[in-house]
């Protein structure tokens, strides 16, 4: 690998996490179902169908909380498209890379006989193996329909009124802000190094050089904490931490709640 | 080696979300006791630092990459505790916003990374840096030591939470529920990646950060507390400490009262009107102005405002107690107490305490 490619890749990623962000933000712009609820019910709801999932034992359980979520997800508005390219095929990828020697490995009941590679597919290894990738799935799938359909600020409030300490919310949006500033910083350095680099850099410069970066970083990330307290205290801060949770649950909210702890109830109570 | 929802049992679940919450409260209580209002901003953005130095693509030999955490740096920087947070709160918002790690799992990632990582990094660079110069090439040596082993200890328990699953979570004809390979299998299967890559990714972040910061910023090998902001943050025990020192004072000066006894006679001008009646009170008048004679009796005003008011420990000892000495350490006492009473009453009328059911006060 050379310093370009390496250096690119890195800079993809600052990127696919911007973009990431925007397609959050367009989605929870969006009039959806979820879109349209309380978040506190949104978190509280999409969270229980995702404990209920992972409760859940059985297959066709868990295949109707996959259709459940992508109804969730058709009524809010969220792409298709989208959600199979950020989770459906990851997932696949990933987890079902991980669950396919347990096609083999797991010892039970045997199902099928690959000739050419003398191993032994079994009934527990298949229902292992559709389990994980499965369930992994539809809890991604949920999660994602939840992030993108709520801005990230709701997602706070609502784990404020979850009875979440107002440091750690306030800590949680303060790195959320301030994420995105260090992704331009760094993107930057690597941006300025990037053109001052001619031919190949060796390993041991490329590992030198990201060391660098990150040490940058760092000097920056410091400066700006204190600058960042400074600005606090000049606004009357004195270590107590207030956060407003305005939000009022209407007829639809308590609706909704119902039927997400319904579908949870009933998924954990059939799946056991 | 963000584990995702699905891999674990709810059970092991909710017994790492226990362990994580157990750090995250011990170093909230540590962290804010020592930065007090310093701890918000300095964690937050340390975690936003930990955040995209995680998608730093770390050249390895061989021509590969691999990530680092950034748990080394920060246990380094920030102390072990503040790491907890820092790191914490980084892979919580890849969690709930960027949807990287599992919701469920969150706890048990924190568990591994967080919590485990922090505390390896931090005691293997200690013992491996002992008390070297910051300057010195062992720091180095001792934060990619740190990195490769703290990394290597959360891929180890994350193997161990993997495969423990098929052992305990398995329905009636023996097919997992969860992580499907038992320890055997995850184990050699988990640590090959990070003791060949993951591993390397963070000893080389770790002492190439070390490097850079020895030459360019050797400040922040002191840790939070050598930042110069923090330090006067830090001085915050130092005033509680002398407060201390403050009521010792108090409390010597109390039980040294029955010295004033010892004094002979009258302190000059704080005679009552029945002095002027006795010859040897008025003998001591006489002797301490300046050999002028007192009146022959009390002044009108004075003799008539006597009686107004009684002390109720007339002489600084009470009627009942015979020991003028006591009386003396009793009358001290008593008056520090109602002095204290005041100045609380003082300032609960001069100094609004905030009340949490107030609006927004604070704005990040």
């Amino acid at each position: 690998m050379n310093g370009y490619s390496f250096i690119q890749s890195t800079m993809q990623g600052f990127a696919r996490a911007f973009a990431k962000a925007l397609q959050s933000e367009q989605a929870a712009s969006e009039n959806g179902l979820l879109q349209a609820l309380d978040p506190r019910v949104r978190v509280v709801g999409i969270l229980m169908m995702v404990i209920s999932v992972i409760m859940c034992r059985r297959l066709e359980i868990i295949a109707a909380m996959l259709m459940l979520a992508v109804v969730i997800a058709v009524l809010s508005r969220v792409s298709m498209a989208s959600l199979a390219k950020r989770v459906w095929l990851v997932v696949l990828g990933f987890t079902g890379l991980i669950a396919l020697p347990a096609l083999f490995l797991t010892p039970g009941e045997p199902l099928f006989a690959v000739p050419w590679a003398h191993a032994v597919i079994s009934v527990q290894g298949l229902k292992a193996a559709a389990l994980l990738v499965l369930r992994v799935e539809t809890a991604a799938t949920l999660t994602t329909v939840l992030v993108l359909c709520t801005q990230w600020a709701h997602i706070l409030k609502a784990l404020r009124s979850m009875r979440l300490p107002a440091e750690i919310v306030t800590m949680l949006a303060m790195t959320h802000r301030y994420i995105f500033l260090l992704i331009e910083t760094a993107n930057q350095m690597f941006e300025s190094r990037q053109s001052r680099t001619v031919g190949t850099l060796d390993g041991s410069e490329q590992r030198k050089m990201t060391a660098r970066t990150a040490g940058v970083l760092l000097g920056k990330s410091i400066a700006l904490s204190h600058e960042v307290y400074l600005a606090m205290l000049s606004r009357g801060f004195h270590g107590e931490v207030y956060l407003l949770t305005d939000f009022r649950l209407h007829a639809a909210d308590y609706v909704a709640i119902t039927i997400f702890a319904v579908a949870s109830g009933m998924a954990i109570w059939v799946g056991r | 080696m963000h584990i995702p929802d699905g891999y674990l049992s709810p059970s092991t679940c909710a017994a790492l979300y226990v362990c994580s919450a157990s750090g995250w409260y011990a170093a909230l209580k540590r962290i804010k006791g020592r930065l007090h209002t310093r701890t918000i901003p300095l964690v937050s953005v340390f975690a936003a630092f930990a955040f995209v130095v995680m998608m730093f693509n770390v050249p390895l030999p061989g021509g590969t990459t691999g990530h680092a955490v950034g748990v080394t740096v920060a246990a380094i920087v920030l102390g072990p505790w503040g790491s907890i947070l820092a790191i914490s709160i980084a892979l919580a918002i890849q969690a709930l916003f960027f949807g990287d790690g599992g919701i469920t799992t969150l706890g048990a990632n924190c568990f591994n990374m967080a919590v485990v990582g922090s505390f390896v990094a931090y005691a293997v660079y200690q013992a491996v840096a002992t008390r070297s110069a910051r300057t010195s090439r062992r720091r180095i040596f001792a934060a990619g030591i740190a990195g490769y082993a703290a990394i290597n200890a959360s891929a180890l328990l994350a193997a161990i939470e993997f495969g423990i699953q098929p052992t305990f979570f398995h329905d009636a004809h023996g097919a997992p529920l969860y992580a499907p390979y038992p320890l055997h299998v995850a184990i050699p299967a988990m640590m090959l990646g990070h003791l060949t890559f993951a591993g390397l990714a963070e000893a080389a972040i770790s002492a190439g950060m070390i490097s850079y910061l020895q030459k360019a910023d050797i400040g922040l090998l002191g840790g939070i507390k050598d930042f110069p902001d923090v330090r006067q943050a830090l001085s915050a025990p130092a005033a509680v400490s002398s407060q201390g020192r403050l009521w010792g004072v108090v409390a010597t000066l109390m039980l040294l009262t029955p010295l004033g006894i010892l004094a002979a006679g009258t302190a000059w001008g704080e005679w009552s009107a029945a002095d002027y009646a006795k010859s040897e009170r008025r003998a001591q008048i006489e002797a301490s102005s300046d050999r002028n004679a007192a009146p022959p009796a009390p002044p009108a005003g004075m003799k008539q405002l006597s009686t107004v008011w009684t002390a109720p420990f007339p002489n600084y000892a009470p009627r009942f107690i015979r020991s003028a000495a006591f009386g003396y350490v009793m009358s001290a006492m008593f008056g520090v107490g109602i002095l204290l009473l005041a100045s609380l009453l003082f300032k609960s009328l001069l100094v609004h305490s905030p009340s949490g059911k107030g609006p927004s006060r604070v704005s990040t």
